[in-house]
């Protein structure tokens, strides 16, 4: 009992990070059909916003707390700057063609924004540990479990509840859920294509800029941190299967458990053990845990 | 007929002295169009950008100006290398072994460079070195700690003007004994790739010398830029230790001391870190009072006065407005032995631009000084350095915003680097003989 609850704390607060940053990137899979390559990148523009922003906070004198609102407002802005500017700027000059084409195109973004965050923030570090001290830590079962961590959790919850609501319970949800099903039939019923896409993407660039954001307290955020975002994320949405926020948060407890449990018992196997899962999950579910059923057009 | 005879010799060695003076006056004149192309590769973007690409780049940029400046303290004070200006071509590190040789080729058989200095990444310096030995180029290795390069192999073309990491681990453990650190259980927490594996074992291979009733708790990997080390932390909190060991660097070293200050990590535990000199100007008071620290050589806040090290440090300063670090400090001695070499070489061969045989004979076995301290090439047949080291221990002081290190030890360099015959591991396991000590 003495290893098993570290391991399991350890598991969740690892994969409600995760969590926050796959849930993006699957939505702008299920419902524009991309795989985001850039993802990471907005993900570091998060991160270096918010590290922006609370510093200025703290410059005008406003109360700590208020940090944790400028790193919201930072990924909003972030969302909507960057979000409609790159799908309506560049990524929809390319629906209609191979997937492929699209992977290599938010590749090379990734690699444009990579120099752009460099060209902006220059190459030194930036640290907020601020916001994370706020929230002190807790003495539970011999265990010191940082506040931040526990607070990381319920934003993830948050995310994914809101994200699932919206999806299912309210008739923007229900379009965009049309969209993905079938985007001609939708596109004839008189739903707005273009604006879906838009919106369903700078919600996606909303999700990883907030998980920059609210990483940024824990983290020296410098460059390089989109490189390992992005392929761990991969992995998550891999796992859970394309497109599916379940996939998405089962993805994100899987590689988290995995990765707990390798630290905790074997250390040694740290580095291999998301992909051995990743691997053992593929072999019986090629598409992923939760690939959604796809309804055959005649 | 003595009188005609000593007429004769003094004419002839007037004529003789003149036309040396001609020939002289023409090599100088050519030196003054010709110019030394020296390629400079370290990262300048990438995750090792930060900590230790830009401020070695910086510190080119610097020794670049001063040099042609002709601006530096003697024995550095000539115009360039030997009256050539230098042109420097920098070279992005980033990209991983196989690029790096690509670049390699590039700067030699494109850009025609006449050397190059460079490299962080130990990959990196295991990938070129038999490229530069297969094109007979001279290269400096400046800043890469793997031992493996001149201890695996006997590159007749390549050098590396640093000591390797075996050096850092010898002086962190002599430090703590010599502090009366109390060490009964350890923790360590390493990068799993090169630099992170060899550094732990030599750790851990020392501390077997000097603390063989240490006992190891938690022994952890994370992968290199993992970013998050939560996970980490509770295994190193669940195991207290007496020290908690680390060659982490940059993001990562940054990324762990915060997660880990943040959960009370180090109240119970001395943190004992061989490279942690470069994260000190960005963490300030975030970095734990009282931890160990080393920098890979008595280098920035470890460094011992001297006239050449307040040069650099002023003229660092003065130009890039940060002391200078561990990086910075490594190429600035590699572009040092390399000016000598060329010179030394030059005088040789009646002032013209040295082969690169030449510059390696001139270098291998050389003595220089440097901010640094003195650099031996004392090992691998002369191409690998041996040099003195420090160790500290860190406090912030609030009334300077600067962390400071206090109780410093400096070690001579052949107290903590190995005897020309011997493997550093090997010298290590044996007990460290030879070792001399003050």
């Amino acid at each position: 009992m003495q290893i098993v609850f570290p391991i399991v704390i350890d598991a969740v607060a690892y994969a409600s990070w995760l969590f926050i940053v796959s849930l993006g990137m699957t939505l702008v899979f299920g419902v524009l059909k991309i795989l985001n390559m850039a993802h990471g990148s907005v993900y570091a523009i998060g991160a270096y916003a918010a590290a922006t922003a609370v510093a200025l906070a703290a410059a005008l004198g406003l109360p700590p707390a208020f940090s944790l609102v400028a790193m919201l407002l930072s990924a909003v802005a972030v969302a909507v700057t960057v979000g409609p500017l790159l799908e309506r700027g560049l990524l929809a000059r390319y629906y209609g063609r191979d997937e492929v084409v699209l992977l290599l195109v938010t590749y090379a973004l990734f690699l444009m924004l990579e120099d752009v965050t460099k060209l902006i923030w220059g190459v030194n570090p930036y640290y907020v540990s601020e916001p994370a001290q706020l929230f002190g830590n807790v003495l539970f079962a011999g265990m010191r479990i940082g506040g931040y961590d526990l607070f990381l959790m319920v934003l993830a919850a948050v995310c994914g509840l809101i994200t699932w609501y919206v999806l299912n319970r309210t008739t923007s949800g229900k379009i965009v859920l049309a969209v993905i099903h079938n985007p001609e039939m939708s596109a004839s019923m008189g739903v707005n294509i273009q604006r879906v896409y838009v919106v369903a993407f700078t919600v996606g660039v909303f999700l990883a800029a907030l998980g920059g954001a609210f990483t940024a307290p824990m983290i020296s955020v410098q460059p390089g941190l989109s490189v390992s975002v992005i392929i761990i994320s991969f992995a998550v949405v891999i796992i859970g299967g394309l497109g599916s926020i379940q996939g998405a948060a089962v993805g994100a407890l899987v590689v988290g458990v995995a990765r707990s449990l390798a630290v905790h018992l074997l250390p040694e196997i740290e580095l291999f053990s998301i992909y051995l899962v990743m691997a053992a999950v593929l072999i019986f579910r090629p598409e992923g845990l939760f690939q959604s059923v796809k309804a055959r057009l005649i | 007929m003595i009188s005609s005879k000593l007429i004769g010799k003094t004419r002839g060695g007037l004529v003789s002295m003149l036309a040396a003076a001609s020939l002289l006056t023409l090599a100088g004149a050519a030196q003054a169009q010709e110019t030394f192309k020296l390629g400079v590769v370290t990262f300048l973007s990438g995750p090792a950008a930060e900590s230790f690409g830009m401020p070695a780049a910086n510190a080119a940029k610097l020794m670049v100006e001063q040099f042609n400046k002709a601006a530096a303290p003697a024995p550095y004070n000539k115009v360039g290398f030997g009256g050539m200006k230098i042109e420097m071509v920098l070279v992005d590190e980033n990209g991983g072994g196989a690029k790096q040789v690509q670049e390699l080729r590039n700067l030699y058989q494109r850009e025609n460079v006449d050397a190059v200095i460079g490299y962080v990444g130990s990959g990196d310096c295991l990938a070129v070195a038999p490229v530069a030995d297969e094109l007979k180029k001279f290269l400096v290795l400046f800043d890469c700690g793997s031992p493996r390069i001149f201890e695996d192999a006997s590159p007749k073309y390549v050098f590396r003007t640093a000591s390797h990491a075996a050096m850092d681990n010898v002086s962190l453990v002599r430090y703590l004994k010599s502090h009366n650190v109390k060490v009964n259980t350890m923790n360590l927490i390493n990068q799993d790739y090169a630099w992170g594996q060899d550094s732990r074992g030599d750790f851990l291979a020392s501390m077997a010398n000097v603390y063989p009733q240490a006992k190891m708790g938690a022994d952890l990997l994370p992968k290199f830029g993992a970013g998050q080390y939560g996970t980490e932390v509770s295994v190193l909190g669940g195991k207290q230790a007496d020290i908690t060991y680390s060659s982490l660097w940059g993001g990562d070293l940054q990324g762990f001391l915060l997660q880990g200050a943040a959960r009370g990590l180090f109240k119970d535990t001395t943190l004992v870190l061989s490279a942690a000199d470069h994260v000190l100007p960005g963490l300030l008071d975030k970095m734990p009072d009282g931890s160990i620290i080393g920098a890979r050589g008595a280098y920035g806040i470890l460094s011992a006065k001297s006239p050449i090290n307040d040069w650099f440090q002023a003229s660092y300063q003065s130009m890039h407005k940060v002391l200078p670090v561990q990086a910075g400090y490594r190429m600035t001695q590699a572009f040092m032995g390399v000016k000598l070499a060329v010179e030394t070489a030059m005088a040789k061969n009646g002032g013209k631009k040295p082969s690169p045989e030449q510059i390696s004979d001139a270098l291998r076995n050389s003595t220089f000084e440097t901010p640094g301290g003195q650099i031996r090439m004392a090992l691998g047949d002369g191409h690998q350095a041996i040099q003195g080291t420090a160790i500290g221990r860190t406090r912030y002081d609030a009334a300077s915003k600067r962390v400071l290190a206090v109780d410093v030890q400096t070690f001579g360099a052949e107290c903590v680097n190995p005897p020309a015959n011997m493997k550093s591991m090997d010298w290590i396991k044996a007990g460290f003989p030879g070792a001399k000590c003050n």
